[in-house]
């Protein structure tokens, strides 16, 4: 193990652990704080709540986004809710649960201590959430109302109709607004991080592009906090936002941080199918739809036939003629398994050619039973919205005939390697949220993300920070105009009049959507040995004829979208190379990484924790140089190792 | 199908706008408006055209610039003033979810920017919307410290209420609202938030500070009076209602009689 891969968790008991570190961790004073300057690149869940409650503390906090408004951020877009261990419902939840569901949903590939205090703050966040005047869905008598998520057996789900990330984000976002108005945060909209700056090798700023003006800007402070997101839209298609990116997770990969388990992504069970190859977005249909859809698929191939023809509709097959194929297969969690097992299913029985649409790549998610159970108007309360999203996009009705959905990429559970107080390999660079790798471990259950998010900004950083800044406020302001401020903004501009002069003839989305098929066809649900290691080969190849022949229009100094999106790609090409890297070294199944070598006679994903009960943690050795694999050990003090058992 | 687009055109704030007339055809009805452009803009890079070769005479500007991000109706980046209407021809919907099986083949489609004192064009299709920033900073928010809440059930919200504050919590605020009155006042946008808030029990102790800050922070920025057109209602793709606006009169005028 790399001596700079301390993961620093507190010794002692699980449930003593946040308590303890916390009492170690020094203070800054009031007086102090107002010295330090902190940079927050970001403003999703993690970013918006890290930088409010910074700003809050006293800090001089300066948020940047890439969108016109903080509230842009792609936290806005998740739908079903957010998980927190009150047991409300009575039904035994309790802070060991979440914790133990939240373990055991991610294959045993992320840390107790991590683990166990996401679960032990989730209740703060719900009353910190309601405190700010989000409207959570409430009972008649008041109360805050619960719903169900994949992977558990119990209702610990908050949520305000199918918009809960909505809700969520424009709390943070208010709070970010109140410390605005107040002078603590600084936001700068439309600002695209091209680089980290270190001195001395700590991280000590930014470089950003004015993406209206198209300026190269200088940015300085006492520590960094990344908090970028997730990196899925490296295959192209996928649920994240058409400008999510992986770009400053790379940037800080390139300066000396460690990226964990970078082949561990998630994909989605249930979204909307791919409709020919004029698209280039994919629309989720909220987790929480599986509360009260059943999913299944013709028994019958003559019956597929006829459905793929428009002889029949799905309404019309009966009851007995039907395969209800996770409740077949799991019926302990029935359609509320986790992600990766129900993603899994709907390929197999696609790959069985049961699939139900034109290109055989979608399975019903039918709300029949539903309507008639609960009546149309609470359905409509639970789902109302997304029926109405369904319809926009498809033109049919589920209120009629099923939903029709199949899986996509829809989160990386991998990201900057960051230790318990949440810091990188690099000393003042930390990550947050999604951009960071640490309590999904293989797989994320539904509802987690958000409770990550908003863990780690309003909670646990804005805590840990102050332990690396407290020797730091008698340095002076970081000088921008120092030698190693001038040679990152040099770089970065090589890289941009690199791009100018090449003048190809290829666009920069034609070949961000080869990427995406060598990525989804290799590197997506089932991987193999010789699949992956062709897609390396591949996606150098793809690079090599980027860096030939891409035709990037326009000029650096004005509004450029397409310059915006070959800097990007530049940096997908890397991860995609680095996520298949990983996933050729870890030849177990584990998660939402499934390798065809490593399956049990079922087809269940078969981990091997003999070999690969560990984190991955890559250290990058310099361009087109194979990066440095390191190992994190990953031991289980408090809770005993099982297989994944979602059948009884 | 194949539609003519005629778009407007701005290199920057500082220069003048002017149409442009391109031709496209293969689309699928089931792709989006979006996605549409999307197919252009490959097609006037692959011609060679951008804002360089323009200066050379060349007769188009380039790829058009325009904001987008989810492209599911949240995030609420994409605004698009289509044949005449905010976010085109379909009730209840974002730009990014509008689909070309509204149009008709062959058609001409006319696309703007949003047009609003309030909103000045950054290039081609896209605007500044910081003063919605701005609004909000002057009161959209309680003042809760992080970590001082109480238990979340101690705060009791009837069913009803808590979903008529979430129906105004809905704004994504595009600006839609903005760009289809004729006043370009922004009173839709800042009901929604200052309704959404004074329905709770918790943002009541800041109500009367909020809606006058917020109003004046409007005014100040530009934007029109509210002459109770309901246009904003008609074109807000989250169909929010005016009754939100009546409650932020209602707000207003509290705080006035208060002051």
């Amino acid at each position: 193990m790399s001596d700079k891969l301390n993961s620093k968790i507190p010794a002692g008991p699980l449930e003593n652990k946040w308590t303890r570190r916390k009492s170690e961790i020094r203070l800054v004073s009031p007086n102090n704080k107002r010295k330090l300057e902190i940079i927050v690149v970001g403003t999703g869940l993690g970013g918006a709540s890290a930088a409010a409650a910074l700003g809050e503390l006293g800090y001089n906090v300066k948020i940047f986004c890439i969108s016109d408004s903080p509230r842009r951020a792609h936290s806005i877009a998740a739908q079903g809710g957010i998980n927190a261990a009150k047991n409300y419902q009575n039904d035994n939840d309790s802070v060991y649960r979440l914790f133990y569901d939240t373990i055991k949903g991610g294959d045993y590939r992320s840390r107790e201590a991590n683990v166990y205090r996401l679960a032990e703050v989730s209740s703060a966040i719900i009353d910190q959430c309601v405190a700010q005047g989000i409207p959570f869905a409430r009972e008649y008598g008041g109360y805050l109302a619960n719903r169900s998520f994949g992977g558990v057996q119990v209702s610990r789900t908050f949520y305000a109709r199918g918009q809960t990330g909505q809700q969520l984000l424009l709390g943070a976002y208010a709070s970010l607004n109140k410390e605005i108005a107040n002078g603590s945060v600084k936001s700068y909209p439309r600002h695209e991080m091209l680089d980290l700056v270190l001195v001395n090798g700590q991280a000590k700023g930014i470089i950003a592009r004015n993406l209206v003006t198209g300026g190269l800007e200088r940015f300085g402070a006492h520590a960094v906090v990344i908090a970028t997101g997730g990196y899925g839209n490296a295959y192209f298609l996928s649920t994240n936002a058409m400008n999510s990116n992986g770009s400053a997770a790379m940037q800080c990969y390139r300066k000396g941080a460690f990226f964990g388990n970078p082949c561990f992504a998630q994909i989605h069970p249930t979204c909307i199918p791919v409709h020919g190859d004029q698209q280039c977005k994919l629309t989720l249909m909220s987790e929480s739809l599986r509360n009260d859809g059943r999913i299944w698929v013709p028994k019958k191939l003559e019956d597929v036939e006829k459905l793929r023809k428009h002889e029949i509709k799905a309404s019309q097959i009966p009851e007995e003629d039907r395969d209800y194929y996770l409740e077949r297969r799991y019926p302990a969690f029935g359609n509320l398994v986790p992600r990766d097992v129900a993603s899994r299913a709907a390929k197999e029985r696609c790959d069985a050619g049961f699939g139900v649409n034109e290109t055989g790549k979608a399975v019903y998610l039918d709300f029949a039973d539903a309507i008639k159970r609960l009546g149309h108007q609470r359905v409509a309360e639970r789902y109302g919205n997304l029926f109405e999203m369904y319809e926009k996009i498809t033109a049919s009705s589920p209120w009629k005939e099923p939903m029709m959905i199949y899986p996509a990429i829809h989160y990386t559970m991998g990201g900057i390697w960051v230790d318990y107080d949440l810091q990188t390999t690099v000393p003042g660079l930390y990550a947050i949220g999604e951009a960071n790798f640490s309590d999904h471990g293989g797989n994320r259950l539904g509802a987690s993300a958000l409770m990550q998010g908003l863990a780690d900004g309003y909670f646990i950083l804005p805590v840990t920070i102050g332990d690396y800044l407290s020797n730091k406020f008698a340095e002076p302001k970081t000088d921008v105009n120092s030698p190693e401020f001038d040679a990152a903004e040099k770089a970065v501009q090589v890289r941009i009049d690199r791009l100018f002069s090449i003048k190809g003839k290829q666009t920069v989305d034609s070949i961000h959507k080869r990427l995406g098929i060598i990525m989804w066809d290799n590197v997506g649900m089932a991987r193999d040995e010789a699949g992956l290691k062709k897609a390396i080969e591949e996606i150098k190849a793809l690079k090599k004829e980027f860096y030939a022949d891409v035709n990037v229009p326009g000029s650096q100094y004005e509004f450029n979208q397409e310059l915006e999106k070959a800097l990007r790609l530049e940096d997908f090409f890397d991860i995609g190379e680095l996520m298949a890297r990983d996933a050729l070294n870890r030849s177990e199944s584990c998660g939402g990484h499934f390798r065809v070598e490593s399956q049990t006679e079922e087809g269940e994903a078969k981990r091997d924790d003999a070999n690969f009960m560990y984190v991955s943690a890559w250290e990058y050795k310099g361009e087109d140089v194979e990066p440095e694999l390191h190992k994190e050990p990953l031991k289980y003090e408090f809770i005993e190792v099982k297989t994944r058992n979602y059948k009884d | 199908m194949e539609f003519n687009l005629k778009i407007w055109r701005q290199k920057n704030a500082k220069v003048k706008g002017h149409f442009e007339t391109y031709h496209i055809a293969g689309i699928e009805e089931d792709a989006s408006f979006l996605e549409m452009l999307d197919i252009l803009n490959e097609q006037l890079i692959r011609e060679g055209c951008d804002p360089v070769a323009v200066e050379r005479g060349c007769q188009s500007s380039g790829p058009v610039s325009f904001d987008h991000d989810c492209r599911e109706g949240i995030c609420g980046a994409c605004g698009l003033y289509i044949d005449g209407r905010a976010h085109g021809p379909d009730d209840h919907v974002t730009t990014c979810q509008l689909f070309m099986r509204h149009f008709k083949d062959g058609a001409t489609i006319t696309v703007e920017p949003w047009r609003s004192a309030g909103f000045p064009v950054i290039k081609d299709l896209v605007v500044d919307r910081t003063a919605f920033d701005k609004i909000l900073q002057a009161g959209g928010f309680i003042s809760v410290r992080t970590g001082a809440a109480q238990d979340a059930n101690n705060i009791l919200i009837p069913h009803d209420r808590a979903e008529e504050s979430m129906d105004a919590a809905a704004c994504v605020g595009c600006g839609a609202c903005v760009a289809t009155c004729k006043n370009g006042s922004a009173m839709l946008f800042v009901a929604a938030r200052v309704s959404s808030l004074a329905l709770l029990p918790q943002g009541r102790p800041e109500a009367h500070r909020r809606a006058k800050a917020m109003v004046a922070k409007m005014d100040e920025l530009g934007f029109g009076n509210c002459t109770n057109t309901r246009a904003c209602e008609m074109e807000c793709p989250k169909g929010i209602n005016i009754s939100h606006i009546a409650r932020l009169n209602r707000e207003f005028l509290k705080a006035k009689f208060s002051d």
